[in-house]
């Protein structure tokens, strides 16, 4: 598994990604610059970190939606290349195009970083198959705008063809009320491409690989993907 | 040529912002507001042979970067 990380201006979790990828896969991944325009040969999975790139302005991950190395971004996910787009990664993977929806402004309007419990919802996938089917895993999030909102279209359409990767719920796994840190639509966590090969997640599952800081309770995405290919 | 674009979010599409700063009005003691939507302002200069050109340039922009099409509309004057 050759896995490649872009770094926006702004990014600050591609140190932590790298250490994840690195326990799981064995490979040391590259750091590829936003305004390249190739990814590096051979790249199985390409990785867009957490962070505020270019500030969050305009909206978030807009205009690292549109920089250059993008275009190599999308035509790797077109030939079924695995992209992982995490908090500010996921926003980014929503302005580009490569998933549905918008992640808006959280409904209470506050930053949130605690941690939270996810109930898988999809272990049929190069991502979550190290997974146990509905189990609730413990990780952090850190977030102000993770708020997912699609047209009912398209949540029909993710709900029907179980696009849904991960939903926002309780330590028992109960769904909605306090459970949902930022009033996300059908308490969404994360959601796949239509292919499965792309994932955007609002969490931070490389926060949590090691029992030092939190659990490891992240660990099963990156196996899961160091197994994928 | 100078041209003013205003991006706002689409009816139906939740505004907690905005929400936000209709309470604050409220409590301010300024009175009869209904409600509030934020959006966003973009004054650009721009060179076109002619407004429809510089239409169209806008048009790009808002479509390509300005606003986000599954929650925003976009108006252009020039």
């Amino acid at each position: 598994m050759k896995s490649a990380v872009i770094v926006f201006p702004g990014s600050n979790r591609e140190g932590d990604m790298a250490r994840a990828l690195q326990q799981a896969t064995h490979h040391q991944p590259v750091m590829v610059w936003h305004a390249d325009y190739e990814l590096p040969k051979g790249t199985d999975l390409v990785v867009l970190p957490g962070g505020f790139s270019y500030g969050d302005y305009l909206r978030c991950g807009a205009i690292a939606g549109r920089a250059a190395i993008m275009d190599a971004v999308r035509a790797h996910a077109e030939r079924g290349g695995l992209v992982l787009g995490v908090c500010n990664g996921f926003q980014i993977l929503c302005e580009s195009g490569l998933l549905p929806g918008v992640l808006m402004r959280n409904a209470h309007l506050r930053f949130v970083c605690r941690m939270q419990h996810l109930r898988v919802e999809q272990t049929n996938s190069p991502f979550t198959h190290k997974y146990a089917a509905r189990q609730i895993i413990k990780v952090c999030i850190a977030h102000g705008e993770g708020n997912y909102e699609a047209d009912q279209a398209t949540i029909d359409r993710l709900e029907g063809d179980g696009r849904v990767a991960f939903r926002y719920c309780n330590s028992e796994g109960v769904l909605g009320g306090v459970a949902n840190p930022n009033g996300s639509r059908n308490e969404i966590a994360g959601i796949f491409s239509e292919k499965k090969n792309v994932l955007g997640l609002m969490p931070h599952p490389e926060n949590l690989i090691d029992p030092l800081v939190g659990g490891i309770d992240g660990r099963g995405l990156f196996d899961s993907l160091a197994s994928a290919a | 040529m100078k041209a003013r674009v205003v991006v706002t979010l689409k009816n139906g599409v939740l505004d907690p912002q905005g929400k936000a700063i209709e309470g604050a009005l409220t409590s301010l003691g300024v009175s009869d507001i209904a409600s509030v939507r934020q959006g966003k302002v973009f004054d650009i200069e721009i060179s076109a042979q002619d407004s429809t050109q510089a239409q169209q340039k806008l048009i790009t922009a808002c479509e390509k970067l300005l606003a986000n099409t599954v929650i925003e509309n976009y108006s252009i004057e020039i």
